[in-house]
Parts: C-alpha cells; structure tokens; sequence
C-alpha cells in the first residue's frame, strides 16, 4: 500500500512539475549567414567594368585600383 | 582582401554635407535617419574642424556584442551589417555605439520607434546581392557592383576616405607626410606611422622641373 501511494505521489509530482519546465530560449543555432560574398556580383546594368564577376582576385585588386582613385597625388601625378 | 575601412581627414572636409546627401539619395534612407552627419568642433571659432561621422564598422563592434537578439554579422570584407527581419528596435546598440550610428526611424502617429538603419558600407544586407528586397531594407550593394561607399567617392575635397584599409590609411599617411602636419599627433605613429604598401606618395619634384 505505502508502494502504491508512492508511486502515486511521485507521479503527480513529476506530472505537476512538469508545468514548470521552460522551453530554451538561447540563440543556440541561431546565425546570420548574410548574402554571397560581393565579389560574387550578380552583374547589373550598374556593375563597373574592370573586373570580372564571380573573381574574388579580380574585384580585390579593382577594389584597390578604386581605392587609389582616391589618392589625388597618384592620380594627378603631383605632391601639391 | 583587407578590412573595408572609413578615414576621415579634418584638414581636409569643409562641412558641405555633400556625403550625407549622397548616402540619402543613393540608400533611400527612411525619414527622420541620417546614416551619416558631418560633426564640426569649434563651430564658427577660427581653426573649426570638421569630420564626417557614420558607422566604422568596428573590428570589435560594441553592437554587435550587446544585441540582445544577435542581429549583427560581419562580412569576409570587414563590414559589419545588420539583419532587419531579426531586429526587435530596443535601442541598445545605439546606447554601446560610441559613434551614434545607430538610427531610428520615428514616424507614425506615436513616434513609433522603428528597426534599426545604418551605414553598409553600400554593402546592402542578408538578401540576395542587389535585390530589390535588399534595396528596400538597406539600400544600394555598390560593393557587388565593384563600387565604393557613394560618400567617399563623392566627397568633392577627398577627405573622406573608404575603401580597403591599408590603402586609405597609406593615402591618409602619405598626405600627413607631404604637408608635414599632424604626425606630431599621439598616437600616430602606431596608427599610420608604417606603410603597408597599399599607396605611396609620388616622390617630389626637384623645384624648376616639369
């Protein structure tokens, strides 16, 4: 009998708490994979000529070339 | 490939603004959201300087690690972007960013505090590569077109540098070099005192040479 009511009493507590369990609210899993790389295009009507599409080398060295566009004492060819 | 950078030089920018309108018109940035603004000290004091502010894409960025919701990512180009379908609009990356980069939309009836909006880099966001669902989020992906931030290649007196990082501070450093003025500034040195041989000066002529 005190079996019984053991067992009893052990199974409406697992079956009470079972009401206090929490579902995981971690980001576990959760990441951002972002778009393809840009090196990646997709040609456009607005994609730049000078490189080639689907590249990674390529569009570095363009992206560098632009880059010294920006340097006016190479571009100009002066220091003043 | 190294980190896409920002470098913006104070000798050089005269608060035209022109960056701010440019990143407006080519992002189709929301109302009430400047991605960049242009920050003077000593305004109206001679000798003001002025510095065009936007997002510099931190290598440990602040929002990223406080994102409650873990919104950020950064590119294999060093561009740290944003997931607009994740962000909940708490604001508290605006609280950790150092430079205020962080926007908010706030139109509606209530002022209702909107997603979040910053500076790509023109690098666009999650979507497909010059999507227009990636247009409408977070504006042009000039990156994919082998362009740079419209800002930068806009600025009429070059003083707003981006581009690869080594390439604009050896441009930065090279201009620092050829008007002997602000290496004497602490920290320098460390900063951009080595060339990483992504830009040289070009060797000054002789005087009464062509």
């Amino acid at each position: 009998m005190s079996r019984f009511v053991l067992a009893l009493t052990l199974s409406a507590l697992t079956l009470g708490l079972a009401a206090c369990g929490e579902k995981p609210q971690t980001l576990a899993g959760h990441q951002i994979s972002g778009s393809a790389p840009a090196w990646q295009g997709p040609t456009t009507a607005f994609t730049v000529s000078g490189w080639k599409v689907g590249d990674e080398r390529s569009w570095a060295a363009h992206m560098q070339a632009r880059a010294q566009g920006q340097n006016e004492y190479v571009r100009l060819g002066t220091n003043h | 490939m190294a980190r896409m950078k920002f470098i913006c030089d104070a000798e050089r920018c005269i608060e035209c603004n022109g960056c701010v309108t440019a990143c407006k018109a080519e992002n189709d940035v929301p109302w009430g959201v400047n991605r960049r603004r242009v920050v003077t000290l000593n305004d109206g004091v001679p000798g003001e300087k002025s510095i065009s502010v936007a997002c510099m894409h931190c290598s440990d960025a602040p929002c990223m690690a406080v994102c409650p919701v873990d919104c950020f990512y950064r590119t294999d180009d060093g561009v740290v972007l944003h997931d607009k379908d994740v962000c909940i609009g708490c604001g508290y990356c605006s609280y950790a960013c150092p430079f205020g980069a962080p926007q908010f939309p706030s139109n509606g009836t209530f002022g209702l505090r909107g997603k979040m909006d910053k500076c790509t880099f023109c690098a666009g966001g999650p979507e497909a590569n010059g999507s227009q669902a990636e247009f409408e989020k977070y504006g042009r992906n000039r990156l994919s077109e082998g362009k740079l931030p419209l800002c930068a290649e806009v600025c009429s007196t070059k003083a707003l540098l981006g581009g690869d990082g080594d390439v604009v501070a050896d441009i930065f450093r090279s201009r620092v070099v050829v008007r002997n003025k602000g290496s004497e500034v602490w920290g320098w040195g460390t900063a951009y005192g080595k060339p990483a041989g992504g830009a040289t000066a070009k060797p000054a002529k002789p005087e009464g040479t062509k």
